[in-house]
Order: structure tokens, then C-alpha cells, then sequence
């Protein structure tokens, strides 16, 4: 079983242009796979996609067994929420609950993901943080962390409970290079564990060779702009951005 | 994590904003509830001039007439009640007590009443009330009159002050009853009633002081009647305006109320005070409506200031939207999390706004008595009351669905997409 099979993808916003056209994609479990990509090119569309959030118009979308076409909606939302971890660019935390809460958060709502966890869930997130090196800041407020702090506490968010999947959207862009790589080392030796697939997207290459497998996503898109080496897309020439997938780089 | 919880930390995490929300819903209920205790109060205090009394008497008229002339002192009347009727009404069997009333003139711009000590006596107002005095007594002289509370407070007037009474009921009378001045005996405690501001005298000082007029005008030097002689003839009272009757047994009422109307000697009306006092409340309950449509809208300003302040955080929250989707929330759990907000917002208004009328009302019960006679009970809330709070509680709901489903929508829009 994979944990992500795609066939035949299309997707495109109500009467927007074709956004995905993924005539195969599938990531293995417990492989780790870098998928890089420009703006414009589906990547947010794409992860909305294979984590049921948006539907696909057309084609087969199977994620950790479950066939997402033929989920509802609030099945695909408890699928999410239960056995997938999701990490964003930045500000990944709500910042009216402590560290050590936002880390229990995904536990709380979701009944089912406690349960993976087994006995005592609050224990195990404090070993997570731990592992993360955040366990002294626990009781603080987001605010007071720093980037780099905050985001291995979306990490430690991410894995408890074990989950089958992790979805990370350029979690380190906000990071700096040495950083990058360390949060990394540390999201693998957790997930090598548990033996979850990590799906991890960037604009970075640089990061690449840290992963099982690297892909290029103009590649596996049919319908994103081609960008051949020989042509450097111009930056002006964004035409997709439907979904407020406008994401500004410094 | 319930979902009631969460939006308890996220409205901690915005205390400043919160507790203003809190304060606008909790001041405009506030103002609610305390419009609708003075409204009740005011009504109450209204009904309650009279009480006791289970008719009252007077020259053929119409009952709110009768009313307004005789207790409220608007107005004149247009015919008097001989005193032999007096006099034969209250020896009637199954009367117990009157209190007749003599008007028609006035001290200062305040009516003169004469009545006799029957008014000390009975005269019973709101939940059955007797007449007190702060000071003094009841009059026991011929020219001794009896202040009500705020004609002594107003006109600055002790015990022993003379007095002198004008004749007709204008401001400012030219003739007046100058050769026979009244002294102050007793001045009546505050009842919020029109006796506050009444001088009272007795019948026959009433007649003492008109002995000697004819036809409306005052007398000649010759023909003047000094004080002195008067005190030594025997005065007989010729005429009372009005008066009240309290009955051994209610049932009697209506038999009474029909030979009052019926009474061959001359023509009279009876009325039950209550009735008239229910039926006057119909005409000036106009302003009672205009309060209460006013502090509706003072609610309803106060859940557009909620829906107002939700709004203006919708923006900046669409990022803990996208991140609650992310951990799996569903797209109506956004919707539940900002109608719970409105809910939990309206809520501790409610509470507020409770807290504050109670404290405010404990606080100036007895100033607002002292000053304008209304009580206003400290009590439980009303049946009513609590329906009022469950409508504002729907309201608040209500308003709350409409930020709530902009973020919904955002929500649904947003999915995953970064936005800070």
C-alpha cells in the first residue's frame, strides 16, 4: 500500500482554468519525498488535495488506503485530523494556547488520534517536546518563542499521535541554513520511528538531497507552466492564483 | 478540545476587546432591565396613590375626572357634594370610614385641602401605607394646617410657621385670605403621591376662611369677619368636594357604587379608585411604550457593537482558521467556534448588565424614593425578565451567525493557502 497514490488528477477552481492535471504521483510508506516547485505551480492545490480538504474534479486520489474520492467530506476532514500532520510555512500555532496545549490540540479534537497515541497522551507529548528541545518553553505563549522554536513545535504537533503522513509546506523557508537542516535531521529521527511517509514541499533545492526521492512538481503537472531549464520564467508571469496562492518569498 | 474552550482562551488571549464588548452588551442590558424596573416601579407607584379606599365620591362627572380633580389636582371641579350627602353616605350601614375633600384654594402654587382627621387616620396609599409624620401632629386647631413633604422642603417651612391661603388655585392669587393666617402643625412624611404636595386644613378652617366671602369676592372692611369671631361662632361646612369610602366588606361595592349613582337628593358619581387609576394609566401609558421601544434599541445597538467587534477580528484570525482545518476541524466547527463566541459574549453582557442594575438599584433605591416617592423593589428577576434575557440570548446568536459565516466561507476558501 502507498500512503499517496494519485491517477489521472484534474483540478480546477469553479470556472478558473486547469490547475492540476497529475497523470501519476504516489509516495511509498515511510519514504521521504522532496517535491520542489515555483509559486504558481499547484503546490498549496495539491496538499489541499491529499489532505481532502479540496475535492478532485476528475481521477483517482487514494491516501493512506482510504480513497478520497469516494470519502465525504467530514470523513476526509477525520482522515486528516486522525492520521495526517500538517506543518505550514510559518505561523503555525494559535496563539492564545501555551505550547505544551497547541501540541495536545490535534489530540483534543480528534478522539481517534488520542487513541493511536495509547494510554497517556499527555506524557508522550512531553517526550516529543523533549526530543524537539522545546520541553523547557511548554508553558509559554507562541509569541515568546522563536521562529525556529516555533516551528519544531508545529513538528512535535505534527507527530504526536503517531500519524501515517506528514505534510510539511516549506515548514523551513522562515529558517535559516543551518537550522534547515537540523530541523530536518530531528523531524526524520521522529519519523523513522513511527515509520510515517513525509511529503515535504519547497522552492529550495538545496534540501533535496536529504530526501529518499526529489521530484519536481512542473514535472508530475501536466497543466503547470513549463519550466524547462533553458527558459527562466519570468517572475510577472504568474497566471494561477486562484486560491489567494500567492505566496510572496523574501 | 471543545470547541467552547478554545474560544474561551482566544477571547482571554483579546482581553481588552473582550471585556469592552462585555461592558457595551452589559451596559445597553443593563439599561434595559433598569428602564423596565422604573417603568414598573413608576406604574406601581402611580397605582399606588390611593389604596384602601373602595370608592370615590363625588359630583356627577366621569370617573377619571373625578380622579384627576379630587386626588391628582388637575383640574377643577365643575359641582360639589352637599355636606348633608356627605353626612348621609357616611352613616350608612356597612361604612366604616370617609375622608371628604374640600378644594379650591391654594398656598404658593399648592392646593389647600380641607378634610378632617379621618385623612390621618385612614388615607392608606401604596400596599397599604398609613400617613406618618416626620413632625408635628395632626391639626388640632381651626386654622392649623398640615404640609405635605415637599411643600415644607420647598418653601422652607417649620413647625409655627404661619401660613396664608389664597384663594382660587393660580400661582400668583392677589386676593388672599390675609386676615386669617394658618399655622404650621405637622408636616407629613414623603409618600410619592399628589399629597406631597398638599397643604392640608381642617373642613370647617376650610369654611372659616370663606365665612365671610360672597358670591366669589372677597369682602368689605365692614363686612370682614376677624379670626377672633369666627373662632366663636359655630361654622357649619357647607359643601365637600369629594370623598372617600372604605367599606366593612367588599362585596358590598357595586350595591353601594349603584345607590351612589341612583341617589335621588342629587346628583353624584362613584367610582372604584383602581379602576379609574387603571383607566388614567391607559392615557398616560403612551410614554410607558415610548420607553420601552427605546430601550430595545438600545440592545439591539449593543449586539451590533458585539457583531462589530467579532467582525474586525475576523481578518487576522483567518490563519487560526486555516490551522484548526489543518488539525482536522471541520468547516462548521468554524462557524460553531464564532457562535459560541457571539454566545459566550452575550452571556457575560447578561450577566453583566444584571450585576450592574442590581448594584445600581441597591445603591439609589433610597435616593430614587427620597427624591421622586418611586420604589423600586430590589427582587428577583421577573418570569418576564428572564424572557427578555433568553430573546436578548437569541439575538446575540443570531448576530453572531453573521461573522460566522464569513469565516465559514474564508474558511472553505482558505483550505490550507497561507495567509498571515
Amino acid at each position: 500500500m502507498n500512503a499517496i497514490e494519485i491517477k489521472d488528477l484534474r483540478f480546477a477552481y469553479s470556472h478558473g482554468p486547469e490547475i492540476l492535471e497529475m497523470p501519476e504521483f504516489h509516495v511509498r510508506q515511510g519514504e521521504k519525498v522532496f517535491l520542489f516547485g515555483p509559486s504558481g505551480s499547484g503546490k498549496t492545490t495539491l496538499l489541499s488535495i491529499i489532505t481532502g480538504i479540496l475535492s478532485a474534479r476528475s481521477g483517482r486520489v487514494s491516501v493512506l488506503g482510504e480513497d478520497l474520492t469516494r470519502l465525504s467530506a467530514s470523513a476526509r476532514d477525520r482522515l486528516r485530523g486522525t492520521r495526517m500532520g500538517y506543518i505550514f510555512q510559518m505561523f503555525n500555532l494559535l496563539p492564545y494556547l501555551s505550547v505544551i496545549d497547541n501540541i495536545l490540540l490535534p489530540c483534543k479534537m480528534n478522539p481517534h488520534r488520542a487513541e493511536r497515541v495509547g494510554a497517556d497522551v499527555e506524557a508522550e507529548a512531553w517526550i516529543i517536546a523533549e526530543h524537539l528541545g522545546i520541553a523547557e518553553h511548554a508553558h509559554k505563549k507562541p509569541s515568546d518563542l522563536s521562529v525556529g522554536q516555533q516551528q519544531r513545535v508545529a513538528a512535535a504537533r505534527a507527530l504526536l499521535g503517531n500519524p501515517d503522513l506528514i505534510i510539511a509546506d516549506e515548514p523551513t523557508s522562515a529558517l535559516d541554513t543551518d537550522h534547515r537542516e537540523s530541523f530536518l535531521e530531528l523531524l526524520f529521527t521522529n519519523t523513522k520511528k513511527s515509520g510515517a511517509a513525509v511529503l515535504f514541499v519547497s522552492h529550495d533545492r538545496s534540501l533535496a538531497r536529504l530526501f529518499d526521492r526529489s521530484i519536481s512538481l512542473p514535472d508530475l503537472n501536466l497543466a503547470a507552466p513549463s519550466v524547462s531549464p533553458a527558459i527562466k520564467k519570468p517572475a510577472t508571469k504568474v497566471t494561477r492564483t486562484s486560491s489567494g496562492k500567492r505566496v510572496q518569498k523574501k | 478540545m471543545n470547541y467552547i474552550r478554545l474560544t474561551l482562551h482566544s477571547l482571554k488571549n483579546r482581553a481588552l476587546t473582550t471585556s469592552l464588548t462585555v461592558l457595551s452588551i452589559g451596559l445597553s442590558i443593563g439599561l434595559f432591565f433598569g428602564v423596565e424596573r422604573v417603568r414598573t416601579a413608576a406604574r406601581e407607584s402611580f397605582e399606588g396613590t390611593i389604596s384602601g379606599a373602595q370608592l370615590l365620591v363625588g359630583a356627577r362627572t366621569g370617573g377619571v375626572q373625578l380622579l384627576l380633580y379630587s386626588i391628582f389636582h388637575i383640574g377643577d371641579s365643575t359641582n360639589n357634594v352637599s355636606y348633608q350627602s356627605f353626612k348621609d353616605w357616611s352613616g350608612r350601614k356597612g361604612v366604616l370610614w370617609t375622608i371628604p375633600f374640600s378644594l379650591g384654594d391654594s398656598h404658593r402654587g399648592y392646593r389647600v385641602v380641607g378634610t378632617n382627621e379621618n385623612f390621618y387616620k385612614y388615607y392608606k396609599f401604596r400596599d397599604s401605607r398609613s400617613l406618618e409624620f416626620t413632625s408635628g401632629a395632626p391639626n388640632a386647631d381651626l386654622f392649623d394646617v398640615v404640609l405635605g413633604s415637599e411643600v415644607a422642603e420647598k418653601l422652607h417651612y417649620g413647625l409655627g410657621e404661619k401660613v396664608l391661603v389664597s384663594h382660587g388655585v393660580a400661582a400668583k392669587t392677589l386676593e388672599s385670605h390675609e386676615d386669617k393666617p394658618f399655622t404650621v402643625r405637622g408636616i407629613l412624611k414623603r409618600t410619592g403621591t399628589p399629597i406631597d404636595r398638599s397643604l392640608f386644613i381642617s373642613l370647617e378652617g376650610m369654611e372659616a376662611i370663606h365665612i365671610d366671602w360672597k358670591g366669589g369676592y372677597a369682602p368689605s372692611e365692614e363686612e370682614r369677619i376677624s379670626a377672633d369671631r369666627v373662632r366663636k361662632m359655630k361654622i357649619k361646612v357647607d359643601t365637600v368636594t369629594a370623598f372617600l369610602v372604605g367599606l366593612q366588606n367588599r362585596s358590598q361595592v357595586l350595591t353601594f357604587m349603584r345607590n351612589v349613582n341612583d341617589y335621588k337628593e342629587e346628583p353624584l358619581t362613584a367610582v372604584v379608585p383602581a379602576y379609574a387609576l387603571q383607566q388614567l394609566w391607559r392615557i398616560v401609558g403612551y410614554a410607558e411604550d415610548a420607553l420601552r421601544i427605546i430601550s430595545v434599541f438600545v440592545v439591539l445597538v449593543g449586539i451590533t457593537g458585539m457583531i462589530l467587534s467579532i467582525y474586525t477580528t475576523l481578518n487576522e484570525r483567518r490563519r487560526e482558521m486555516s490551522i484548526l482545518r489543518s488539525l482536522g476541524a471541520r468547516s462548521h466547527h468554524i462557524l460553531l467556534l464564532l457562535v459560541s463566541e457571539a454566545f459566550l459574549l452575550t452571556v457575560a453582557g447578561c450577566i453583566t448588565g444584571i450585576v450592574f442594575v442590581y448594584a445600581l438599584l441597591g445603591g439609589l433605591q433610597p435616593i430614587i424614593e427620597d427624591q421622586f416617592g418611586i420604589f423600586i423593589p430590589v427582587q428577583m428577576p421577573t418570569l418576564m425578565e428572564f424572557g427578555y434575557l433568553g430573546c436578548v440570548l437569541a439575538a446575540g446568536i443570531l448576530a453572531g451567525l453573521i461573522p460566522a459565516w464569513t469565516a465559514y466561507r474564508n474558511a472553505l476558501h482558505d483550505g490550507l493557502s497561507v495567509r498571515v
